[in-house]
């Protein structure tokens, strides 16, 4: 394990279902889930599509409420807040990263970065000058005046994984985050979220890209909306020296 | 090894521990898999077949200079002129399944699954090198190479997942 084992649980799940249609359509997509994120740590949920990692992702960054269960984040019970509430809640604890990135067409990088803490009251001197750290933090000091059109999809997402950091969030949540990228795109952005995990950046995502997943402290998989597996992948001793055998 | 240190000494005569630090170049970040001693030792099988010679013996093994013979040259030769490859090592494991399944010894979908924990673990320990600061391209590729060998594992893994559990409902079914 990591040394910030005893890092405090920021996220808790308990017994969480949700559930679409009724009776005979009944669809169980998340079934009776529990888990506990630790802050610092990070955490990939793995599973065939239609497992329901999408639908957990969405339920833990309070984008959709649980048929049953109790989901906490920072001591906050999400699932009964007002949808006020759950906004404020939201844009102070939780950034999102999407497979397709989301921007706006007409924002340029810097004002897609800034956008999420003039939301939330911060001044704009303050709020563009975060952005402007943040875009030199993921590589993309040069292209703050940029149109999403201007970028290229690895740019894009890193535009996306900046603003996501825009209200230091405590958790980032990633659906899929590199599951528009080719394989030099996907490089640049692993390489950003294995930065943010050293540095302590909680990250729960979802992903169906083995590479991606293998970035994560934890490997949690799913099926038919249920834990199947949870494993840390925190390494053991094993240094990458033993990937590979030589014989003399 | 050995093939590789005889093309090496095809060409000219060459220090063991130049030889040594062309071959870690040569494996980037998975340099460390190749022990101190091995390439020296290499060495002196290879001499001991008669491929290469040692033409300057003063001092230790390492300031040892070495030259391939011609028989060594014409191994690298012959080396270079084939097309060997690994096949895959999958059917201990595919049969490690069906045995599991018909002796009721183990689980199939737990196999399948401490399997892919051991997988998974070996991709981050892999990823973490790929992702450290960009190597030079022709010693990164070796990693990307085992990177992408973990990747295709993992995906039959998710097959034999998929078949097994399926398995494993049609039996509880019945």
């Amino acid at each position: 394990m990591t040394g910030d084992a005893s890092g405090a649980v920021l996220l808790r799940v308990c017994g969480v279902s949700k559930e679409y249609g009724e009776r005979q359509s009944l669809v169980r997509a998340v079934d009776n889930v529990d888990m506990a994120v630790r802050a610092g740590h990070s955490v990939a949920v793995m599973g065939p599509s239609g497992c329901g990692k999408s639908t957990l992702l969405h339920l833990l960054g309070g984008m959709d409420r649980p048929t049953r269960g109790e989901i906490w984040l920072a001591g906050h019970r999400l699932d009964v807040l007002g949808e006020r509430a759950l906004a404020r809640l939201r844009r102070a604890h939780v950034g999102f990263v999407f497979q397709s990135f989301h921007l706006m067409d007409e924002l340029s990088a810097v004002e897609s970065v800034e956008f999420p803490a003039l939301l939330a009251g911060c001044g704009r001197r303050r709020a563009r000058r975060r952005a402007v750290e943040l875009l030199e933090q993921v590589g993309l000091g040069d292209r703050a005046n940029h149109l999403p059109s201007e970028l290229s999809g690895g740019q894009r997402q890193r535009v996306a994984i900046a603003r996501a950091l825009a209200n230091a969030p405590s958790l980032i949540l990633a659906d899929e985050p590199t599951g528009n990228l080719d394989s030099a795109a996907t490089r640049d952005v692993l390489r950003l979220f294995e930065k943010l995990r050293v540095a302590g950046q909680t990250l729960v995502m979802v992903t169906h890209d083995p590479r991606t997943a293998a970035t994560a402290d934890r490997l949690i998989t799913m099926h038919d909306g249920a834990f199947v597996d949870d494993t840390a992948l925190s390494p053991a001793q094993a240094p990458a020296a033993s990937l590979i055998d030589l014989e003399g | 090894m050995q093939d590789a240190l005889l093309a090496m000494l095809a060409k000219e005569p060459a220090h063991g521990y130049a030889l040594r630090a062309r071959l870690q170049t040569a494996l980037g970040p998975l340099g460390a898999a190749m022990n101190p001693g091995q390439v020296y030792v290499t060495l002196s099988r290879l001499e001991k077949a008669g491929l290469v010679v040692c033409v300057d013996a003063e001092g230790a093994a390492d300031r040892k200079v070495y030259e391939a013979t011609a028989a060594g040259r014409e191994r690298a030769a012959r080396w270079f002129a084939g097309a060997a490859w690994p096949k895959p090592d999958l059917a201990e494991f595919h049969l490690k399944l069906v045995a599991a399944a018909a002796s009721g010894m183990a689980d199939p979908v737990e196999l399948v699954a401490l399997q892919r924990r051991e997988l998974m673990r070996r991709l981050r320990d892999a990823q973490r090198a790929a992702l450290e600061e960009p190597g030079e391209p022709v010693a990164s590729l070796l990693l990307e190479g085992v990177v992408l060998r973990l990747e295709a594992d993992l995906r039959w893994l998710e097959t034999c997942d998929r078949t097994w559990r399926g398995n494993r409902s049609d039996r509880e079914d019945s």
